[in-house]
């Protein structure tokens, strides 16, 4: 890791980063699973592994997964958000059983959405 | 439709919290490099003050002016600790930002140690939460290899070391002199203040205690100003506040609303309402500290005044929501029964009063009240208010207070009438046959742990009140609805 020594430092190395995020979002699908103590209690857990081996089994090689913390859904948990490239992210909540697979198979392959679908309804502060 | 505007929760659910590149793409540790290179300390403590940002541990203190106190006194060591005991059932919010965002809280706790003018940080964490040490430590790690903490952070003079702590999980160690107590090595139990923390806190330094929540909001509070932020919420609570809803709601999770959110936004619009066409009855605020409210306080738009004006309170934000199968006397009795197990001992109202609290509602709730029970209730209430040594025991009455004032019908009914209305306590229930409703199929009488149904097949069944004790088999077995409970 190189050491940020100065202001500058710290917002150049920002910029490269966003720049990094900008461009996977444009060319790569994201997916983003909760892993917080109540994911992980779910099976969020499980949710990532199986949906990394449908990926694979499916040979796409455009996605890109990311744990994160709590998506404050704890009523449907486990929560999987996915953002296609050039689209708004989308929430899927329970899911459970062959959901894992069937999101890949789907929403993944072709954008054919499946039910779980979770509204958002925040504004977040972005700095 | 009301909507959720996310501040101290901007980033869980969003980064990988595992990551320090993760949390700086979104604007991390800018308003640490801001306070260091555009502001002096006395400048940050300032703009803290015109943001308006209090306390979301309880108390709802201005986190400026108490910054501006601890800045006040000359010392060589000055310390900033985090809060993150996180006690009250039904409250994980500081949990999840430290799992989700760990980052924004080191990143808040050096900015509160360069604007008091110490260099020394403690997080206060309870051991049950492995997830958030385990994300802590390896955020305090990445970051100080990065150079945004630790010594000469991004180059400059300002150098701050950061340590945890871990708590045995005992509610009354989230109260800020128990914690210094326990962050010493001593009993968790509170002293009297003052001298407050500012003054002499930690090691006799002066120290500031700041809850995760309230840290979280900081670095948003620096990058956007003062002005931004006082602009959200109500003339007296500024921001936005997170709870945590749980109990009988249909979406049970975390939620943030700008404060002056009404009740019925949080319950209805975003927590989506009673499940299974229930009615609503109360919603517990405040938790073991705070109070019911009912139908009438719907409207009321959430601040720490209008919260106390109703006498309930802001608390740390569970929010446990109560359907018309929720006894109020059995509510009350669990949070005594928490309080109980929770007093430290060191003084006698509470200790001892916690006990008689919950042994009075005990009594009550197995029929044995007496509407004397009631008063004796009420006024041992108020004076173990009036005489606790800490917050522990001086709002340990509060949920009998507050169920005793707005459900006072409810209670009466339990002493008086010896019936539970809500059909909860199960020493009052009764167990009979509609007689209408009886074929005499005799399953009853077959699953009856005590035998005391009788009746000839296909004749009506008899339960005898006397012998039965309460046990339900009979009414879950029952095809024809004929048994009924009241
Ligand atoms: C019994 C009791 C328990 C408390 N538990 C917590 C807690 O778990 N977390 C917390 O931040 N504050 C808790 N507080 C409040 C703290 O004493 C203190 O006011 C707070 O941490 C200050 O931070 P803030 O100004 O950012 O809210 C508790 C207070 C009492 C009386
Ligand atoms: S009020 Fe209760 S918790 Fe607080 S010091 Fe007294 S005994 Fe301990
Ligand atoms: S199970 Fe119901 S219908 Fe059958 S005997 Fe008992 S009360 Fe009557
Ligand atoms: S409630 Fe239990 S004990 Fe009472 S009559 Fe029914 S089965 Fe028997
Ligand atoms: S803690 Fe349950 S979804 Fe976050």
């Amino acid at each position: 890791m190189a050491k940020i020594n100065s202001m500058a430092d710290l917002q150049k190395k920002a910029e490269e980063l966003k720049a990094a995020a900008v461009k996977t979002k444009s060319e790569k699908v994201l997916v983003n699973v909760s892993l917080a103590t109540c994911s992980i209690a779910s099976g969020g857990k499980e949710v990532l592994e199986a949906m990394k081996a449908e990926v694979a089994a499916q040979g796409l090689s455009n996605v890109e997964f990311q744990q994160v913390g709590c998506q404050t859904y704890c009523y449907a948990e486990p929560t999987v958000e996915i953002t296609l490239p050039g689209k708004e992210p989308v929430v899927f909540g329970y899911v459970k059983g062959d959901k894992a697979k069937e999101l890949v198979q789907k929403y993944i392959k072709s954008g054919e959405l499946v039910d779980g679908v979770i509204p958002a309804a925040y504004e977040r502060v972005v700095l | 439709m009301a909507t959720q505007l996310r501040i101290a929760t901007r980033n869980s659910g969003f980064i990988d919290p595992e990551s320090v590149e993760s949390y700086i793409a979104v604007g991390g540790y800018q308003a640490l490099g801001k306070c260091l290179s555009e502001m002096k300390p006395a400048d940050v403590i300032e703009l803290m003050k015109n943001s308006g940002l209090r306390g979301r541990g309880g108390a709802g203190f201005p986190t400026g002016v108490k910054w501006g106190f601890a800045a006040k006194y000359d010392s060589d060591i000055k310390h900033v600790v985090c809060n993150a005991d996180e006690g009250d059932p039904g409250a994980f919010m500081d949990r999840a930002v430290l799992e989700g965002d760990p980052h924004s809280v080191l990143e808040a706790m050096a900015i509160g140690a360069y604007a008091i003018g110490g260099n020394k940080g403690t997080i206060y964490i309870r051991a049950e939460y492995p997830l958030a040490i385990a994300r802590l430590k390896m955020a305090i790690e990445q970051a100080k290899e990065m150079g945004v903490l630790g010594d000469n952070i991004m180059g400059t003079d300002f150098c701050f070391d950061l340590e945890l702590k871990y708590g045995a999980g005992a509610f009354v160690c989230g109260e800020e002199t128990a914690l210094i107590n326990s962050m010493e090595g001593n009993r968790g139990e509170p002293y009297t203040k003052p001298p407050f923390p500012a003054e002499a806190g930690y090691w006799n330094k002066p120290t500031i205690v700041n809850n995760v929540e309230t840290l979280a909001n900081i670095p948003a509070i620096i990058m956007k100003g003062a002005d931004w932020f006082n602009k959200i919420g109500t003339e007296t609570s500024k921001g936005t506040k997170v709870f945590c809803i749980c109990g009988k709601i249909a979406n049970v999770g975390l939620i943030e609303v700008p404060m002056g959110t009404t009740l019925k936004e949080v319950i209805y619009d975003i927590g989506g309402g009673i499940p299974g066409g229930k009615e609503f009855k109360a919603v517990q605020t405040g938790g073991p500290s705070g109070g019911a409210l009912t139908y009438k306080d719907l409207d009321a738009p959430i601040d720490y005044e209008n919260l106390v004006a109703r006498q309930s309170m802001m608390g740390s934000g569970g929010m446990i929501v109560m359907d018309e199968e929720d006894c109020m006397v059995s509510v009350a009795k669990f949070f005594l029964d928490f309080t109980m197990d929770e007093t430290c001992g060191k003084c006698t109202p509470c200790r001892i009063g916690s006990k008689r609290i919950y042994e009075l509602l005990d009594k009550i709730t197995i029929g044995q009240g007496t509407e004397a029970d009631l008063e004796k209730l009420r006024s041992l209430s108020v004076n173990i208010k009036d005489t606790a040594l800490c917050g522990l025991g001086q709002t340990m009455p509060n949920p009998v207070l507050s169920t005793m004032r707005v459900f006072e019908d409810e209670y009466r009914a339990h002493v008086i009438d010896k019936k539970c209305p809500a059909g909860v306590c199960a020493e009052l229930l009764e167990y009979t046959v509609v007689d209408q409703k009886c074929v005499g199929c005799t399953l009853c009488a077959k699953v009856c742990p005590v035998n005391c149904i009788s009746g000839k097949p296909k004749e009506v069944h008899v339960i005898d009140q006397a012998a039965c004790i309460k046990c339900g088999a009979c009414l879950d077995k029952c095809k024809f609805d004929a048994i009924i409970k009241q």
